[in-house]
């Protein structure tokens, strides 16, 4: 351990919530996108989901409402350092639109697209079992424009780049194809509480 | 689908249907980044009442690009450690030295640390250098938007131009609360134009960055277009990338680097 001099550092709490090497930003929500913010609108906005899957399907935002409403409620971690504590989200789970395509056998990762054409790329299983979203809400309101805004990924349990804002699609692949971040150095699954945050770690 | 065409499918490459508008600059070296170094302070300069310049010794280190990052980390007797990342503000060289320049930011347990404790010879850890899509490596014609401490990434682009003595052009615009809070006052020189945005030197107006400091250098055009570069605040970003969206500059020619 190479102790800092002098170093205290903020009082001690016990979250248990809080994965290693990050801090709780409170009532702040960062928001860190390369790329300008899009003039996306809801009519505007479709979400496709194609690759290795039976049937390859795109849904509008009226159509995304007729799938069952599901919420998240909990926490999201920023690979930059920050955590969210108690955040929810309306949306629909990803799994009522992977039902609907019926993924193949043989697909083991997706690669999520945004309108803006930003990339990210998971495992599949991070995003079936009840652990991934289509968000349209942010605390019972229209999600932010800069915060992804019609509508994003939200893959709570992995950190938050993998959270495509502004999503368009996911294409089903029977492979790892890294994403614009993981292009960039970033781990390729972005677990917080083993602290994947670049590829080596 | 025959197994063969399912591998042949497997090998292309995913293209997403829209051409993302920031790809990466640089390939990233892994490794270098994977690794945790020590960096020994070896000077501090006061920029402004708020932000100093620290100057570390950093042995191994592997060499950046302008505009790239790092991440830093500080270690408490007990073990409890916070990172932060920050912007590499020294232009990459062979001294075995880089700067960072660090906001003191209230009750910033690190930034704190720095401003209040931290002496030449203080071991801090870092690893990096970290991020390629922000980086400039002197290539393109650059236009540089700032704010704050928002003008540290570009400022080591700055720097780098003018070590390299480089011909491809460089335009930067920096905004600021007033002129005792512009870091590296001394330092810019005809490439920048200043905008303040709470009090100014007598005949200098006050007020946000504007059109009318965007719209001339866009004009410009030099040969390939403008690289953009933006850094600050969010909200400073949003207003920014609007500013050059308006007057001309495409999307996909707009990198955001946001503090956060």
């Amino acid at each position: 351990m190479n102790i800092t001099r002098g170093f205290t550092g903020r009082p001690r709490t016990e979250n248990a919530g809080l994965p290693p090497g990050q801090y709780d930003a409170g009532d702040d929500w960062p928001v860190l996108s390369a790329e300008v913010t899009p003039e996306l609108t809801v009519a505007d906005w479709s979400f496709r989901i194609d690759g290795l899957v039976d049937e390859p399907r795109t849904w509008d935002r009226e159509a995304a409402r007729t799938l069952p409403a599901s919420a998240y409620t909990g926490d999201i971690h920023c690979v930059t350092g920050w955590s969210k504590f108690g955040v929810r989200f309306g949306g629909v789970s990803l799994d009522a639109f992977l039902e609907r395509v019926r993924p193949h056998g043989s697909a083991t990762h997706a690669v999520a697209y945004s309108h803006t054409g930003y990339t990210t790329s998971l495992p599949l299983a991070d995003l079936t079992g009840g652990r991934a979203w289509i968000a349209f809400e942010y605390e019972g309101r229209p999600l932010p424009a800069e915060h992804g805004g019609p509508a994003r990924l939200l893959v709570p349990h992995l950190y938050f780049w993998k959270s495509a804002k502004w999503i368009a699609g996911l294409t089903l692949l029977d492979h790892d194809e890294p994403g614009f971040w993981e292009q960039n150095g970033y781990h390729a699954r972005g677990n917080p509480w083993e602290e994947q945050r670049y590829s080596g770690d | 689908m025959t197994e063969t065409a399912a591998k042949a499918t497997a090998a292309v490459a995913f293209a997403p249907p829209t051409r993302f508008a920031v790809p990466g600059r640089v390939a990233v070296a892994g490794e270098a980044a994977a690794v945790w170094q020590t960096a020994t302070i070896t000077g501090v300069r006061r920029e402004t009442p708020h932000a100093s310049t620290f100057r570390f010794a950093v042995p191994g280190w592997a060499g950046h690009l302008p505009g790239q990052h790092l991440m830093l980390r500080l270690t408490a007797g007990d073990g409890y450690a916070a990172q932060r990342h920050y912007s590499l503000a020294s232009a990459p060289d062979d001294s075995g030295h880089i700067e960072l320049t660090l906001d003191h930011v209230v009750d910033g347990e690190v930034s704190g640390w720095f401003h209040t404790v931290a002496r030449p010879g203080d071991t801090v850890e870092v690893r990096g250098p970290l991020s390629g899509f922000f980086a400039w490596p002197g290539d393109r014609p650059a236009l540089l938007l700032g704010a704050g401490s928002g003008v540290v990434p570009l400022m080591s682009m700055v720097r780098h131009h003018r070590a390299r003595a480089l011909d491809v052009p460089l335009r930067m615009v920096v905004s600021a609360r007033s002129p005792e809070e512009l870091i590296y006052a001394r330092e810019l020189g005809p490439e920048t134009t200043t905008v303040f945005t709470r009090a100014a030197p007598r005949g200098v107006p006050v007020g946000r960055m504007a059109a009318t400091h965007v719209a001339p250098l866009l004009a410009e055009q030099p040969a390939g277009g403008w690289e953009a570069y933006v850094c600050g605040s969010n909200g400073f970003a949003e207003h920014a990338s609007r500013l050059l969206v308006a007057a001309g500059q495409p999307v996909d020619r707009i990198r955001i680097e946001r503090f956060g």
